[in-house]
């Protein structure tokens, strides 16, 4: 091979490569030359799969051999809401088995949506020599055997393998007994970061106590309701380096002993930065935590059940708040006190205490964001549940933060107008597509036309993922969407009335996305056909737990469709209730 | 930036298949909705639909969740707005941290629905404690709905002047009749319904 002469060694070439990290980029030097091509794969140490069924685990081990950190992502986000049924799939196991095989020096697994069971993690725990990270979020299929395991294998002699991380971030466990957290053997000290806040039942409260008393670096440690307040202050005391802390209920008879213990714990963690849990919250505790307010960075009390003077009081001392979460029962009064003293904040979001209630249980409502928009100059991602909404308060927002890159606003009642002018909102969100020029997530709500998507497609020129729901009128509004946001990844859609036309009219955009969901629209059947058999790199999942599609006329709407592209043709794991439509147009059921 | 429908060969088939135009709405003479108005309105069943809305294809499926709600009795309003799947957004480990609280809140999260039987009546129904604010209301929403007359309450006697008694099944398992506690208290505790008939009924009166 001719060598040309700004050639360098390869081991200099790998160096170099070392130090780009962000996989765009590495994908881009790949395409360089062959060799670049063959030094790159070689050397790159993670890989992100954003849609586990976009390849097979045997295409990313043949590409990149040498692979210590996966991050897997299996079912549409939809999933969250129920609208994807059990059974679907995301089943991690076939790639457990073929990076068992094939990374022994695994190090990190990070899997979001996916359902894992108690053998995989079994395998996990036993295959990988040097094993740091577990990473599961929203996933489901386990129970605390399989935590057990890994707790058990956590440690190794021979092959130097000591857990770090074991994060289990709003998974669905299936609760089979809180001993699993005695499997740490104990001579077990290398945990970093442990999230269990998402199990239900009682954990050994004394196997925790001296988990965390032996373990120096600890930095994160987020515990689950079932741990009582008077217990934290004795985790607090054997962990003042705590940078993360998620409490547990938060509630106990007021009693003075208590308090001043908790007090004086929290005071001792200086470096405590983010604060969670606060189920049940007893206001008399909160004070508790005054002294360590001026130093938090991240607050979440969305699921403190407190009313707006005992929030104030608590979010007013936050001075270096960047990041809050919180019920609706901090109402207006409340978000201008957040507005008026959290000058750094980043990132809102506000949840609703009662979202099925007929009527409004809080004064809460566009003002709040609006006074946000007006004090916190930095805010740029927004998720916002109100009951009322007007164009001018959204007009308002967008010109105030034009640096917003994730809004997410979610009017309660669906199809609700502008409620001044009883107008479509349309005008609102197209001036905050309009004015946030790097917007790159927003989710629409309340009543809106096809106006609204072609003000998306005009201006959300970096737009990449999109909610929808009950909003537009006609396949114009979609087609805008598919047509005009060209950086468009995900896009997702409940309840509005799309057919074909947009679908079969932008085949081609769909290529270029990550996944497409769209569920009680108009999409036909015959359209799904013609969809699938003219473009062989997508797979295109009709969901219909009617029964076969092929039982009714092909002009009947289906229920669910789930589109992504993928290089690893149909998946070979679907349940009964989703069908896919091959090349050769017969339809196929795995 | 134009995107050509391209990709080989079936540009044909598939525009013809959409006939996309970009025309303004109600243009192209194809089936669609009506342009938004004021008047566009997505109601729930709960409320009276605006004038002019006509029948809205999108939305079938909530109305038809409100349909089988009211079983097609005219007389009977579905006790609460029929809950669309999935909406609002929220996810379950969220809602059901809510529901785990024990209610002392006067607003505590989702509807608390029990199941309502009446003796003698061949399926049962469901109802919405949260919907209600007194006994009153809630004995003449389950008058409404299965069809019967309570009598006159009385402390002493229960029921009076009715073959039918209002119980409920409490935290405890034990059947209660329906009036005796204070209504919130009714309402934290009360499990299921049951609408008791005849000799059974009169029994708990002459107690």
């Amino acid at each position: 091979m001719q060598r040309m002469a700004c050639s360098f060694p390869d081991e200099v070439l790998e160096h170099v490569f070392s130090f780009v990290q962000c996989d765009n980029d590495r994908n881009a030097i790949s395409t360089v030359c062959k060799s670049w091509y063959k030094i790159e794969r070689w050397s790159r140490r993670r890989v992100f799969v954003g849609n586990c069924y976009a390849i097979s685990p045997d295409m990313v081990i043949r590409r990149f051999p040498d692979v210590r950190s996966i991050e897997l992502k299996g079912k549409p986000h939809f999933a969250d809401f129920n609208l994807v049924p059990d059974g679907w799939g995301g089943y991690v196991a076939p790639w457990i088995s073929a990076m068992a095989a094939a990374y022994p020096w695994l190090e990190e697994i990070r899997l979001k949506r996916m359902v894992i069971t108690d053998e995989n993690l079994e395998l996990i725990s036993k295959s990988f020599k040097n094993f740091k990270v577990l990473v599961l979020s929203s996933c489901e299929g386990f129970s605390t055997d399989g935590l057990a395991a890994i707790a058990a294998n956590c440690r190794s002699y021979l092959h130097c393998r000591n857990l770090r991380e074991l994060d289990l971030r709003e998974s669905e466990v299936e609760d089979l007994s809180g001993h699993w957290l005695k499997h740490f053997p104990d001579d077990y000290t290398s945990l970093v970061s442990l999230n269990i806040a998402c199990l239900g039942c009682e954990v050994s409260f004394s196997a925790l106590e001296r988990l965390v008393g032996r373990c120096p670096n600890l930095r994160t440690l987020r515990l689950n309701r079932a741990v009582p307040l008077d217990k934290l202050a004795n985790l607090l005391r054997r962990a003042p380096q705590l940078v993360e802390l998620g409490t547990g209920a938060y509630s106990s008879e007021l009693r003075p002993d208590v308090f001043s213990n908790l007090s004086g714990a929290f005071s001792g963690c200086k470096e405590l930065k983010s604060l969670s849990g606060f189920w049940d919250v007893v206001p008399g505790y909160l004070p508790a935590v005054y002294p360590i307010c001026c130093r938090l960075t991240t607050l979440n009390l969305s699921y403190a059940t407190i009313q707006s003077p005992d929030l104030i009081k608590l979010v007013g001392q936050c001075q270096n708040l960047q990041r809050l979460w919180v019920l609706d029962y901090i109402e207006d009064a409340g978000l201008d006190a957040v507005a008026a003293s959290c000058k750094d904040l980043r990132e809102l979001r506000v949840f609703p205490s009662d979202p099925y209630g007929p009527e409004p249980n809080v004064p809460l409502t566009e003002q709040g964001l609006v006074s946000i928009s007006e004090g916190c100059s930095k805010l740029q991602s927004v998720l916002y549940f109100c009951r009322q909404m007007s164009n001018a308060a959204l007009m308002t927002i967008a010109r105030n933060r034009p640096n917003m890159t994730r809004f997410r606003l979610c009017i309660i009642e669906p199809g609700t107008p502008d409620y001044l002018t009883l107008q479509p909102l349309d005008v609102g969100f197209g001036a905050i597509v309009e004015h946030c020029k790097d917007l790159q997530r927003l989710s629409l709500s309340g009543l809106l036309t096809d106006l609204v998507f072609e003000y998306i497609g005009t201006y959300a020129k970096k737009l990449e993922m999109l909610s929808v729901a009950f909003a537009g009128e006609s396949d114009l509004g979609l087609h805008h969407v598919l047509s005009g946001c060209e950086k468009l990844r995900k896009l997702e859609i409940r309840d509005c009335p799309f057919g074909d036309k947009a679908l079969l009219a932008n085949a081609a955009k769909l290529e270029t996305m990550r996944s497409l969901w769209m569920s009680s629209c108009s999409v036909t059947f015959g359209a799904c056909k013609l969809l699938g058999q003219k473009m062989p790199r997508l797979n295109v999942e009709v969901i219909d737990e009617r029964g076969t599609p092929d039982s009714r006329p092909e002009s009947c709407p289906i229920d669910k469709l789930y589109i992504y592209r993928t290089v690893a043709g149909s998946r070979f794991d679907m349940p009964g209730f989703v069908w896919t439509i091959d090349e050769d147009s017969a339809m196929r059921l795995s | 930036m134009e995107r050509s429908l391209n990709y080989g060969g079936t540009d044909d088939l598939i525009l013809e298949a959409t006939e996309l135009r970009l025309g303004l709405p109600g243009s192209d003479g194809h089936e669609k909705q009506s342009p938004a108005t004021a008047n566009h309105v997505m109601r729930n069943n709960k409320r009276a639909a605006p004038q002019g809305m006509s029948e809205e294809p999108r939305f079938k499926r909530i109305s038809n969740e409100s349909d089988i709600a009211s079983n097609g009795d005219p007389d009977c309003e579905p006790p609460a707005k029929a809950q669309v799947v999935g909406w609002p957004p929220i996810r379950s480990y969220r809602r059901n941290s809510f529901q785990q609280k024990k209610s002392t809140d006067q607003d505590d999260g989702a509807g608390m629905y029990v199941k309502v039987s009446m003796d003698g009546a061949p399926y049962l129904r469901k109802v919405d404690l949260k919907f209600y604010k007194s006994y009153p209301d809630l004995l003449k929403a389950l008058e409404n709905m299965f069809k019967f007359a309570v009598g006159e309450y009385s402390e002493r006697e229960g029921y009076n002047g009715s073959d039918f008694a209002p119980t409920y099944e409490d935290k405890d398992g034990d059947w209660m009749l329906v009036g005796d506690v204070p209504w919130d208290m009714f309402v934290s505790s009360c499990k299921r319904l049951r609408i008791m008939k005849g000799s059974e009924a009169r029994g708990l009166g002459c107690l």
